[in-house]
């Protein structure tokens, strides 16, 4: 949807410091390009729980952290974000990829596609159906307007594949 | 052999601080509050279980110029040993761990934990020196004596991180779980105005 270039460069224009990430085959393609940019620092963890902690911890400092996973990862993280976002009230945004959303060939009946929303819903999260590439501005405003109410949010990006 | 408990652990901790931003969880978060606080103090309460060595990484590396120790509990470590890999992948040089070691899920009445020989088929102990060394720990000390503790702390909040100081202390008896020591969303106001504002 798009290219690594086209993430990196927004992600700056948007203020972003540090992208903490567990990649899936679709965000890894952004990876290169992440890891190539000299603006934004790249904080790969092992597992998506981490990713929360690492990115309040980030932005308890005064930096300005993403956390970018797999819907997956979500589901994994629940607590850890439960902690940072509800007990903290700290207004961190995500990225989240929507696995099987454009495309079960490989993964038929996949059950993300069951539970993902619902677990957005569930968790009070503010997202954003991300699904074709001209919705970048879209993004951008939503990122805009959860930071101007100190809110978290998401940006539920459509994947293909798994 | 240990005489070490977790209460004076943490005293000796709290008298060589100075500047440094510390982080405590769980019972050792419980052992701090009975000190005197200071305003780069994050007690970690409420907390998500082992994410204080997470959040602690954010903190170093968004504040490369402070020195962190965090304090952990290996119950704690053990929910997300993986944060150990990732904390030597960033190589934050001013990240400082303080493991304490007691082998049991302490808060929850002291159910031995599976790293201990109490639940593991063939006894053995998991040796936290070497999980941390193999894990890209620079420098890995393991504690047992409070005078050992006493005469060292001083150079762990100085040393080249990622370094883990590992304190062996007995279970607290019939310990308690650590109270919030106030509304958590002011706590995280304060703090980050206290980081940002220096």
């Amino acid at each position: 949807m798009f290219t690594g270039e086209e993430i990196s460069h927004f992600l700056v224009s948007l203020g972003i410091t540090h992208v903490v990430m567990v990649p899936d085959s679709t965000l890894g393609l952004w990876e290169p390009a992440l890891a190539l940019s000299k603006e934004l620092s790249l904080v790969p963890v092992c597992r998506e729980g981490e990713a929360w902690g690492v990115a309040a911890g980030l932005y308890l400092g005064g930096a300005t952290p993403l956390v970018m996973i797999q819907c997956t990862g979500l589901f994994e993280s629940g607590d850890a974000l439960r902690n940072v976002l509800y007990d903290y009230g700290l207004p961190l945004y995500a990225f989240i990829g929507y696995r099987s959303y454009l495309n079960q060939s490989t993964l038929p009946g996949d059950t993300c596609l069951t539970f993902t929303e619902p677990i957005l819903k569930a968790w009070n999260l503010d997202y954003r159906l991300i699904l074709d590439p001209k919705q970048l501005d879209e993004i951008w405003t939503h990122y805009r307007d959860c930071q101007e109410k100190q809110i978290p949010g998401v940006a539920l990006i459509a994947e293909g594949r798994a | 052999m240990s005489d070490l408990t977790l209460s004076e652990a943490v005293k000796i901790l709290h008298a060589a601080r100075t500047e440094e931003i510390v982080v405590t969880s769980m019972g050792n978060a419980r052992e701090w509050m009975t000190l005197a606080p200071h305003p780069l103090d994050w007690v970690y309460v409420p907390s998500s279980m082992g994410q204080a060595t997470s959040l602690g990484l954010g903190l170093a590396l968004a504040q490369p110029h402070r020195r962190v120790v965090v304090c952990s509990g290996d119950g704690s470590q053990l929910m997300n040993l993986g944060s150990l890999v990732t904390i030597t992948a960033q190589a934050p040089k001013n990240y400082t761990l303080i493991l304490f070691d007691n082998g049991v899920y302490e808060v929850t009445g002291a159910q031995p934990l599976p790293s201990s020989p109490e639940t593991r088929k063939n006894r053995d102990r998991i040796d936290w020196s070497a999980v941390l060394s193999a894990g890209g720990f620079g420098e890995v000390q393991v504690y047992g004596r409070a005078a050992d503790w006493q005469r060292d702390v001083k150079s762990w909040l100085q040393k080249e991180g990622p370094s883990c100081a590992v304190l062996r202390v007995a279970p607290v008896p019939n310990a308690v779980g650590p109270r919030s020591p106030g509304p958590a969303k002011e706590r995280a106001r304060k703090f980050r105005e206290a980081l940002t504002a220096r």
